[in-house]
């Protein structure tokens, strides 16, 4: 049986958007499968040696559960976001889900391959010093080369 | 049922159960037994998906104490 292939697009830098192509990678990888992910625009954030800059907000995240019912205006003051981002890691903590951190580290040493946008790196100035060191970097093209040879493809 | 190693998943949840329990098995010679328990109910679906797509065979699962209870003889 030829190895299946995953490519995912990782657009999105906030820690309930970064979940899934983390998740999805690392069960894939332990599947046998051959992973990338083509990390771009807000998703170049998920490459940082330090995740903690990964936060949520329940600011137009209308859906997200809350302990009280919060009016946006009071969503909108100041250190709301780090509260919010602190009360979503204690519960995912207490119900056994996985941090950001532990999720990348077995996507890592089980060889999904990270790829980084060359374009949006320049666009918004990122030093690649502040990201991990197990990253490609490159374009479209080379994402759409392993993408054309891929079993399942997501933009996320 | 007879075991050469185990598991216990109590309390992860997903993906955790499933890439440890692939971790588990990397050690292991074919044809031995992992007993893996999980108390995450996605894992019933879970661990039949990763049996049948790494050809690892799952030949029994159940519940005990309360705890999902899954035999993986590896491939």
């Amino acid at each position: 049986m030829a190895t299946k292939k995953m490519a995912l697009i990782a657009t999105k830098g906030t820690l309930d958007m970064a979940y899934p192509p983390f998740i999805l990678a690392s069960t894939a990888a332990a599947l046998g499968w051959d992973v990338q992910i083509f990390f771009t625009f807000y998703g170049l954030q998920l490459l940082r040696k330090d995740l903690d800059c990964i936060k949520i907000s329940p600011l137009a995240n209308p859906a997200m559960p809350m302990p009280v019912p919060m009016p946006v205006m009071v969503q909108m003051l100041p250190g709301m976001e780090s509260m919010a981002t602190m009360m979503m890691k204690n519960k995912m903590k207490s119900k056994g889900v996985a941090s950001l951190q532990e999720l990348r580290d077995i996507c890592l040493e089980s060889d999904v391959k990270f790829v980084a946008c060359q374009m949006t790196v320049d666009l918004f100035e990122f030093e690649t010093s502040e990201f991990i060191k197990d990253v490609e970097y490159g374009g479209a093209a080379t994402f759409m080369k392993f993408a054309g040879e891929s079993d399942v493809c997501l933009f996320i | 049922m007879e075991f050469n190693k185990e598991f216990d998943a109590s309390g992860l949840s997903c993906p955790l159960p499933i890439v440890r329990t692939k971790k588990a098995l990397a050690d292991m010679t074919s044809g031995q037994v992992l007993r893996v328990v999980s108390t995450d109910p996605g894992s019933v679906c879970d661990m039949a998906a990763f049996a049948e797509q790494t050809g690892n065979t799952l030949l029994e699962h159940g519940s005990e104490n309360n705890k999902f209870v899954f035999f993986l003889k590896k491939a």
